[in-house]
């Protein structure tokens, strides 16, 4: 298995991503800096991490998701690579018109650092089939602008297809419907604000996020 | 030549930063402020040669996320 993880200025959850992805999954992880054109050969998987890509200047990813590198990385989408995004990773996606909606700032204005519970709303994805469908998890979150909003036509498709792969188990920041992670329509396609990276271990203070990386072995591998 | 792009959320858009700009203002004692909603200024300096077709597509395609956003182009 190869991974990639996409760094820019600003990122800084790229190190902790590329070392969960190496230890659970074992792939070869590749750091890739936002100026590069091409990615690296025949990748598995593609991680953008969280952080504040350029001081989340205009709006958050929005600088990020017309960097050179991510027009490589919407012609990997394109091709049905698996893409994960995690935090601003999640709203670069939405910026880069790879996932639909937009991140807008917390319903409650503060910035919002607790692990918090989620339920799998979706496990045919190759991002989550290491959970049932139903099941509750406990992720961390740490953002500032997680309130995801669609209107009302495109969260009724994203119901309808299944394309909701995580739901908060509460408010935690006002998003539409309580989401946590959309797929796109191929369902190769991951944007949540949980850090699945930063709950793999028992030191962490538990491992849920660990079986999203274990489901994603088990389907690539 | 300067031109001004103003962005703003559209209706229907929950503006929490608006909401707080809000209560700070009752909290300094004003009354009679019904609602506050926060956007964005952009000046922009350019040749004239820059067209209002140039500009839009700007905005759509960075200035602006149209998911959650309208703008106006103000020309002097």
């Amino acid at each position: 298995m190869r991974a990639a993880v996409i760094q820019f200025p600003g990122s800084n959850c790229d190190r902790d991503m590329a070392v969960a992805i190496r230890d659970i999954t074992g792939a070869e992880t590749t750091l890739v800096w936002h100026r590069a054109g091409d990615l690296p050969d025949g990748l598995d998987l593609i991680a953008i991490p969280g952080g504040f890509s350029y001081g989340d200047y205009l709006r958050s990813g929005a600088m990020a998701a017309r960097s050179p590198v991510m027009q490589a990385v919407v012609k990997a989408a394109e091709r049905g690579v698996p893409v994960l995004g995690v935090c601003n990773g999640f709203q670069i996606l939405t910026e880069a018109g790879l996932l639909p909606g937009a991140l807008m700032r917390n319903a409650g204005i503060r910035f919002v650092c607790r692990t918090v519970g989620l339920t799998v709303e979706n496990n045919r994805s190759v991002f989550t089939k290491g959970y049932s469908t139903g099941e509750h998890v406990q992720i961390p979150v740490a953002h500032h602008d997680g309130n995801y909003f669609a209107d009302s036509e495109t969260l009724d498709k994203l119901e309808g297809e299944g394309r909701i792969a995580f739901r908060y188990a509460e408010n935690v920041n006002g998003s539409a419907r309580n989401i946590a992670g959309v797929l796109n329509a191929g369902g190769n396609v991951l944007g949540m604000m949980p850090h699945p990276e930063r709950m793999t271990e028992a030191v962490h203070g538990g491992s849920d996020g660990r079986r999203l990386f274990e489901g994603l072995l088990r389907q690539i591998a | 030549m300067k031109t001004r792009i103003f962005v703003t959320l559209k209706n229907g858009v929950l503006d929490p930063q608006g909401k707080a700009i809000h209560h700070a203002i009752e909290g300094l004692g004003f009354s009679g402020v019904h609602d506050v909603r926060a956007g964005r200024l952009i000046e922009i300096e350019h040749e004239p040669g820059v067209s209002k077709a140039d500009l839009e597509t700007m905005c759509t395609k960075l200035l602006a996320n149209m998911v959650i956003e309208n703008f106006e182009i103000e020309q002097a």
